[in-house]
């Protein structure tokens, strides 16, 4: 019983370890995103990342090709990184038809509550029309805007607010 | 649910009558407040004479809500001479010149056989040796602080020569947790932030609360299962319900001036536009058609004109139309970015937010789009609503590396700015009409 509960113990200290790494992340300042999803590295080389992720599962979507996009500021445009990003994502997605999709569109915290509701809106519009043009059927596809209500990295600068400024595309239903 | 809303309703306060001498023919205590920057005027507020110790707590509340205002500067009572005063005895007048007070207050709790409370007060012209007003109320003792807003409401209508604001509530979003994953509750409180309820429980994101006209119900947006919509909240019953049956995410929702219509944007792909719903019939009107975002929609106080805020000609403007949509016009042109527009209550001004050299500020400009004026400027200053006088603003401000938004208030003038206490943090807030 003794040695069952310091297990347990440990657990829970790994977690919280893992929780401040996880914490420590968001925060750092480097201008690039805070998840292996949004580098797209994985997926656009073809090394690495992989490990032991399942093929076609939404771990695989999320790390080997990336699952979010970013805009410029008060932009609703996909850059050029974007387009590669969306292009292996309709690949995926193609092959992968049993999921289906919600976009999630969001905005940085610089901008006005109600206006970035409707610009997250706009920017999953476009991901979504995107992602069509490249074959993947409309009715598979929901949208969804958060404006500024879910940033994932949460400092006062434009290392954090270029990172918000996002369309995730989400296997299923809607993450938050 | 109905204990949360039980307090909210309607309080019976009954004004009785004005007494003894009324409105006397020349006033020396009175306060030009049509000037930018006011002295405020110094006022002594004797505590109120109770059995308990409930009187000094309801004169208490009047000193703060005068003070708050920025127009009145209570006097420490430790310096009074004629001490414990009550409104049945004429004052010596002579005991509150020497401490340069220009007006008094005096008045008395006491309990009624039927258990509601007698509360009256008078307000005295100390260079003049005259009462200016003299009131008593009858009500239930919970409403003790409300006693205390409509005095110091009496007080302020009688120097300043205009409506007061201080029985009145704000309607906002009480925000907890982490920045990434805030929890957000729709909450009510009086105007000086006590009386703290809380409407929804944190586990729908909910925004923009707006209060109808008749003050018993709020529009708000909430994310629910689904598609985020606007809702109709009745805060007697608790009951909600969204409002319209529309094909795409509905947000920034106000009610027109007659409580009638709700007002609001309907997002379709990338587009915005702006409808309203008359809540009797259920009749959807489209106001505007733009592949631009057109929202934060807000009638002017007769209801003929809505300002609102598009981007159709590049960045966000502000704009002005007839309430069926007709004669849409710009009228913002600083340089900058302009949102949230909010009509005054007395239809001579309206506020918005504006962006411009990284800043965001809160300002004000005429209907016609003149007299731009920034109250206040900062890392990020957001979504004023006007107190029901049209004198003063709340918005919330976030700082930079501070966490959390809070609620400020501001003279129109751009001075008295003033924190709005709230327990946690706070966003979007709207002020009610004077209760009655």
């Amino acid at each position: 019983m003794l040695s069952m509960v310091s297990q347990g113990k440990t657990r829970i200290a790994l977690a919280l370890f893992a929780g401040l790494l996880v914490a420590g992340c968001a925060s750092k300042k480097d201008g690039l995103p805070d998840n292996a999803a949004g580098l797209g590295l994985g997926g656009a080389n073809g090394l690495g990342g992989a490990g032991n992720v399942t093929p076609g599962s939404p771990q695989d979507f999320t790390v080997n090709v990336g699952d979010r996009i970013f805009f410029e500021t008060d932009s609703t445009e996909i850059t050029a990184t974007g387009q590669q990003t969306l292009q292996r994502q309709a690949q995926w997605l193609r092959q992968n038809s049993q999921y289906p999709i919600t976009i999630e569109g969001h905005a940085d915290e610089r901008g006005t509550r109600e206006y970035n509701l409707a610009l997250g809106a706009r920017r999953a519009s476009a991901t979504r029309d995107y992602l069509a043009q490249l074959g993947v059927p409309a009715n598979r596809m929901r949208t969804i805007s958060y404006g500024k209500e879910r940033p994932v990295a949460v400092c006062d600068d434009i290392s954090c607010w270029s990172q918000n400024r996002r369309a995730v595309t989400v296997l299923g239903g809607p993450s938050s | 649910m109905h204990e949360i809303f039980k307090g909210l309703c309607v309080a019976i306060l009954i004004i009785v009558a004005g007494f003894a001498a009324t409105t006397p023919a020349r006033a020396v205590v009175e306060l030009d407040i049509t000037q930018g920057n006011v002295q405020p005027l110094p006022i002594a507020i004797s505590d109120f004479q109770s059995q308990d110790g409930l009187g000094k707590k309801i004169s208490d509340v009047v000193s703060a809500d005068l003070k708050r205002s920025g127009l009145f500067a209570p006097i420490d009572p430790s310096a009074f001479i004629q001490k414990g005063l009550g409104p049945d005895v004429s004052p010596n007048f002579q005991d509150w010149t020497v401490i340069n007070a220009q007006a008094l207050v005096v008045g008395r709790v006491s309990p009624e056989a039927d258990g509601r409370l007698r509360v009256e007060f008078r307000l005295w012209d100390v260079f003049a040796g005259q009462q200016l007003d003299g009131q008593q109320f009858y009500t239930n003792p919970d409403n003790w602080r409300r006693v205390g807003h409509i005095i110091a409401d009496a007080i302020y209508e009688r120097v300043t020569g205009e409506k007061g604001y201080f029985d009145s509530r704000v309607v906002f979003v009480s925000e907890s947790g982490d920045k990434a994953n805030r929890v957000k509750r729709l909450a009510i409180m009086d105007q000086d932030g006590a009386n703290v309820r809380y409407l929804t429980d944190g586990r729908d994101l909910v925004l923009t609360p707006r209060f109808s006209p008749n003050r018993q119900e709020v529009t708000y947006m909430s994310f629910g299962n689904g598609e985020p919509r606007v809702y109709l909240l009745q805060l007697e019953t608790g009951q909600r319900e969204i409002v319209g049956n529309f094909p795409g995410m509905t947000f920034a929702p106000r009610f027109s001036p007659d409580g009638q219509k709700v007002i609001m944007s309907l997002q379709q792909n990338g587009n915005a536009n702006i409808y309203a719903m008359d809540l009797r019939s259920r009749a959807t009107t489209r106001l505007t058609s733009t592949s631009a975002i057109d929202t934060s929609p807000s009638y002017s106080p007769d209801g003929t004109r809505i300002v609102f805020e598009s981007d159709r000609g590049g960045r966000q403007q502000l704009y002005t139309m007839g309430a069926d949509g007709s004669n849409q016009q710009r009228i913002s042109f600083g340089d900058g970015s302009y949102s949230t527009p909010v009509w005054s209550p007395r239809g001579d001004l309206i506020a918005f937010t504006k962006q411009s050299g990284g800043q965001f500020q809160i300002g004000i400009m005429r209907p016609d789009g003149s007299g731009e004026r920034i109250l206040t400027s900062g890392f990020h200053n957001e979504g004023p609503t006007w107190a029901p006088n049209g004198r003063v603003l709340m918005f919330f401000r976030d700082q930079k590396g501070g966490g959390g938004p809070q609620l400020y208030s501001i003279d129109l003038t751009g001075y008295n700015e003033q924190k709005v206490p709230t327990s946690g943090y706070a966003s979007d807030p709207a002020w009610s009409p004077l209760l009655d």
